[in-house]
């Protein structure tokens, strides 16, 4: 059986599957976005004041948390439809910062000491559940209106539109939709961690989600599922270096985009952003 | 007290300047983000501030020290983590990868050989400062607005009257027809990050000589806030980027002046995002943008 810090880095494995799995969406979309670490908060912020405060069951939480992050997605996707590839990216950056700096300020939440004696209730198996739910909604995307349409603007925007894609619904739909997953991943993460605050969900945070998709490569719907592989297990493989865990980690990923830059997934489609 | 704010807030844009001029030369050659280019301005505080330590020279050594060591780490990085995957085509995000990488390399190396706390310039270095009519400016002040200014200075000569900067400025236009020019675009590359980085060590000690606070991790804010301004400023023009850091400073201290202080940050991203979606090509950019 698993001891528990094996169950902890395999939940934490589950949830940055989930948010790389949620950023994918967005993305094959051709929008790039270093704000996800922004969605992740709201999502965790609100999961745990329904669950916390008012009561609710995990499940009803994580909904709650979900759809607000959705709702802050369809909000900053409008906006976001006017752009794309390195202004999409710095745009998105500037609302992580903004969401990361309101909660730092907002007392109800803690500010910056952030809550705490948060209930233990994430477990593996809804980790890899969700994940697999996820993962399960992409690939069924694949062949649907949906999933071709998102795969029409990523190849031609001006064609897809031209032959009938709605792109202000889908470039929104994908945004509100990788949120919607954001703020589920965000609310497990707050079950897992116990405790949170702006800190937690800081650019770093949007990078290292960001780092999880492009690692694993934009051709499949596995890109995501290997790189949060990668990142999440490298550096606890990696606890033998001890006190330069992070240098390695870093030289590894230097390596990775220099030998793969695509991708460790690349497919064979050269993805268009 | 509005002329005062006005004098502080373009001390801390001077340094912004710096940092968003760095962004907008690699982005005007290569199209590219550096995303450890915060970790670089973090190198060039400590190695000013070792500088200082070790051999009891004064801020001006350490400037030196700094603005060279930085530069010898641009080439490092141009080298190790973009033109590799420049010589394989890589996307647009390759880059990004190998440069979050390279960041969390000098994250740790900086906390293992300069410890994590956060630490500032010996006392002696305390400024002096005089009163002019209704403005008070300190002699660190007074350094770090007038290196902003020479530097910049410098850049502007650099760029408008060299032989190497008429190459940058070929190579920004198009890479492909400067190499059938003639030019050696790789070296171009080369020199414009140790400028760049060079650019981000001395916005480093400037930094980190008027809030005494360096630490290995000073670098993700200020890098985050340079790449807002390079933006504000419009992709890769340097020029805009140094009246962006200017102006992203004045509005930041007059934020902090007559508005929540706390909410500063969001109100220079606000700002930038309201830019980002009415001129998308920057304040001062021309022409169209893909978008």
């Amino acid at each position: 059986m698993l001891d528990s810090y094996e169950e902890s880095v395999l939940i934490f494995l589950g949830i940055n599957m989930v948010l790389a799995l949620s950023l994918y969406l967005p993305i094959s979309a051709g929008q790039l976005s270093l704000g996800h670490g922004g969605f992740m908060a709201i999502g965790a912020y609100v999961t745990v004041i329904c669950t916390t405060w008012l009561g609710w069951p995990l499940v009803a939480g994580l909904a709650g948390g979900g759809l607000a992050a959705a709702l802050a997605g369809a909000v900053v996707g409008f906006p976001a439809l006017r752009i794309k590839g390195i202004y999409l990216i710095i745009l998105t950056m500037g609302f992580g910062e903004i969401v990361r700096i309101f909660f730092l300020n907002f007392e109800p939440t803690g500010g910056a000491s952030g809550i705490g004696g948060i209930k233990h209730l994430t477990t593996l198996p809804l980790v890899m559940g969700v994940a697999a739910l996820m993962l399960l909604c992409l690939m069924r995307f694949r062949g649907a209106r949906i999933g071709r349409a998102l795969r029409a603007v990523q190849e031609d925007e001006v064609a897809a539109e031209a032959m009938g894609v709605n792109l202000t619904r889908v470039k929104v739909a994908a945004f509100a939709l990788g949120a919607l997953g954001a703020g589920i991943g965000g609310g497990l993460y707050a079950h897992q961690a116990l405790f949170i605050d702006p800190g937690q969900f800081g650019f770093f945070r949007s990078a290292e989600i960001f780092l999880i998709v492009v690692l694993g490569g934009l051709g499949t719907y596995w890109g995501p599922v290997v790189g949060a592989a990668v990142v999440t297990l490298l550096p606890e493989l990696l606890r033998f270096v001890q006190d330069w865990r992070m240098t390695v980690f870093g030289s590894l990923l230097v390596l990775c985009a220099v030998l793969r830059p695509a991708g460790l997934l690349s497919g064979r489609r050269r993805p268009a952003v | 007290m509005l002329l005062q704010q006005l004098v502080n807030g373009l001390m801390l844009g001077s340094t912004y300047s710096l940092i968003a001029i760095g962004y907008a030369l690699i982005f005007g050659v290569l199209g590219l983000v550096h995303l450890a280019h915060g970790e670089v301005f973090m190198m060039g505080a400590l190695i000013g501030l070792q500088i200082v330590l070790w051999t009891q020279a004064g801020p001006v050594a350490a400037l030196v020290g700094a603005l060279l060591g930085t530069a010898v780490l641009g080439i490092l990085i141009e080298l190790i983590a973009f033109r590799p995957i420049r010589a394989r085509n890589g996307p647009i995000f390759a880059p990004m990868v190998s440069t979050i990488g390279v960041g969390l390399i000098l994250q740790e190396v900086a906390t293992k050989a300069f410890g994590g706390e956060q630490v500032g310039f010996p006392h002696r270095l305390e400024p002096v400062t005089w009163r002019i009519g209704p403005v008070t400016i300190s002699s660190v002040q007074l350094l770090i607005l007038g290196t902003s200014l020479v530097l910049m200075l410098a850049l502007h000569l650099w760029v408008t009257r060299t032989r190497m900067g008429m190459a940058m400025r070929a190579s920004a236009e198009s890479t492909l027809t400067a190499r059938l020019l003639g030019i050696s675009t790789d070296r171009v590359i080369l020199v414009t990050f140790a400028v760049a980085s060079a650019l981000a060590g001395a916005a480093g000690v400037l930094v980190g000589l008027s809030f005494n606070a360096i630490s290995p991790f000073m670098g993700i804010d200020m890098g985050v806030k340079g790449l807002a301004i390079m933006l504000l400023g419009g992709l890769g023009n340097i020029y805009g980027a140094m009246v962006g850091g200017l102006l992203l400073g004045a509005i930041e201290v007059l934020s902090v002046a007559y508005l929540a202080s706390s909410y500063r940050d969001a109100f220079v991203f606000g700002v930038m995002i309201l830019i980002l979606l009415f001129r998308p090509q920057g304040l001062f950019g021309v022409g169209r943008v893909d978008r």
